[in-house]
């Protein structure tokens, strides 16, 4: 954070407080995933449902920081670093919404999953699970302290996810291949795993912006990612 | 707190690092595209009022057909610099110019060069309006009169047309072209004050802090003006508006105590500044 203060006292407060919020907002998408990813790994559909509906709490927070954005623009006309940050809130905010919504979704397919048999791998999705909340936590780390280096870590980091995402895919199929009665849990846990897949995306956009706010560039070069041939059943 | 860190930033000026030093951003000489000849350049440009030094080796290079922007916090030495493009700073008592400004090849500071025509190629539009106590049309005829750019009075009544066409007033003002300058509204005073510059052919217009007796629409209006003029002019403005100089300008100088601190395409200034200082300038931080 900068030592030097704006002339005008309440636009400092205004920058801030979306920055406060922003903060607030990943620890309540934080939370949403730890639960719906704990709520797969132990079969509580109740814990389950409570993720999902959590999310409209997260997305009226996405509403109220767009509007104090919005308005900080209109009245202020923010300028380099203040731009940066008034731009990078409003593409986090969008980014964090969505994270919300896959936790959501797992959430949901936590609660079906939860009555139907029991299915070996579950393990994995708490090994992504715990993945994705290091990534999730750590770039919102990276946000608060305006940390670049902590962000470009995310930012490679997310091929491990990857990673584990192909190889459970591949365990998923073959798991279905022995035993169809197995098709229904595995396609959740598939989708479950591609949404937490997802999620480690996300982090990874959010790490560009943060890099954009402190430095004015994006990362510099290609994002590192798991090699194309590792979704082939063959393999 | 902030007043004592405040004052060790002005005591070891150091602290800014390069700052101090050489102007960040763009080096003479290299701006944009080789091939395309800047119209001013300015090298070690000192200017002294008396024993006090109010720009200190000023190198900046101003690109034709563009809007080049100067801002800086009050006394910084913006209007300085703008004054000594068209050598306003002579009439000046004890104001001492040393270095060289070169405009097209040619250095305005030599001996040989005659300042009234100087003034004419380089033109000067100021904050406040100022027309002639005259009609609409001999505020714009004048010019051209005293440097016979009109031969006929069919070649002046064309003269003063386009010029205020050029000026985006000619349709406000046709019918009134013989009431006086000074009954037109702020904004269209200061328009005639730009076709009164541009009715002696100038190559580059000077403008010190044009728009800031103007309300909003007046602003906008002289700001389009500024967009189109830059097709036929090299244009320099020195305003206290940053957003102003972010939306009219391509590049931007930014000054702080006489000196140039960085200089750059405007939408690099306005995004990602590279000294502290402009940062904490246009961000409203300074002090």
């Amino acid at each position: 954070m900068r030592e030097t203060q704006h002339i005008v006292k309440s636009y400092d407060e205004e920058l801030q407080s979306i920055s406060t919020r922003i903060i607030e907002m990943g620890g309540l998408v934080e939370a949403q995933l730890a639960d719906a990813i704990e709520a797969v790994v132990k079969r509580n559909a109740q814990l389950g449902a409570q993720t999902d509906q959590r999310d409209s709490q997260v997305d009226a927070m996405e509403r109220e920081i767009d509007e104090a954005v919005v308005r900080l623009l209109a009245r202020r006309q923010p300028m380099a670093d203040d731009l940066r940050q008034v731009l990078a809130a409003l593409k986090i905010v969008g980014i964090l919404e969505r994270c919300g919504d896959y936790a959501a979704h797992v959430g949901k397919r936590a609660v079906m999953l939860a009555q139907d048999r029991e299915t070996p791998g579950i393990a994995v999705i708490g090994r992504m699970g715990k993945m994705v909340r290091d990534l999730i936590g750590d770039v919102l780390g990276a946000y608060a302290r305006r940390d670049p280096e902590l962000a470009l870590s995310v930012w490679r980091r997310d091929q491990d996810l990857d990673q584990l995402y192909a190889s459970f895919f591949r365990e998923l199929l073959t798991a279905m291949a022995e035993d169809p009665k197995n098709i229904n849990a595995c396609m959740h846990l598939l989708f479950i795993a591609k949404n937490i897949e997802r999620v480690g995306d996300f982090a990874t956009n959010i790490a560009e912006n943060v890099h954009f706010l402190v430095l004015g560039v994006l990362p510099a070069g290609k994002r590192p990612k798991a090699a194309k041939g590792d979704y082939s059943f063959e393999q | 707190m902030d007043e004592a860190m405040t004052g060790m930033n002005e005591e070891v000026g150091l602290s800014f690092g390069a700052d101090d030093s050489e102007p960040l951003g763009q080096t003479p000489g290299s701006a944009s595209g080789a091939e395309t000849p800047a119209k001013f350049v300015s090298r070690g440009v000192d200017v002294f009022y008396g024993a006090k030094q109010a720009l200190f080796s000023i190198d900046i290079d101003i690109m034709p057909n563009e809007v080049t922007a100067l801002i800086g916090p009050s006394g910084c030495g913006k209007s300085t610099f703008l004054r000594c493009l068209n050598r306003m700073n002579d009439i000046i008592d004890g104001c001492r110019f040393s270095g060289s400004i070169v405009l097209d090849g040619e250095d305005i500071y030599a001996r040989a060069i005659d300042v009234v025509h100087l003034r004419a190629r380089v033109g000067m539009v100021f904050q406040k309006p100022n027309p002639f106590p005259k009609s609409v049309y001999e505020n714009v005829a004048y010019g051209p009169r005293i440097h016979g750019l009109a031969s006929s009075t069919a070649d002046m009544d064309e003269v003063v047309r386009t010029s205020l066409e050029r000026a985006g007033l000619w349709e406000e003002v046709k019918d009134r072209l013989h009431e006086p300058g000074t009954g037109l509204s702020g904004g269209q005073q200061q328009r005639l004050c730009i076709a009164r510059a541009i009715a002696v052919e100038p190559e580059v217009i000077l403008m010190d802090e044009p728009c800031s007796a103007l309300d909003p629409i007046a602003t906008a209006r002289i700001e389009e003006l500024i967009d189109e003029l830059r097709t036929n002019y090299t244009i320099v403005i020195v305003t206290h508006n940053v957003q102003q100089a972010a939306r009219v300008s391509q590049r931007t100088a930014f000054f702080h105590l006489g000196k140039l601190i960085e200089f750059g395409d405007t939408d690099q200034i306005f995004t990602n500044p590279r000294a502290e200082r402009t940062r904490d300038y246009i961000t409203g931080r300074f002090g």
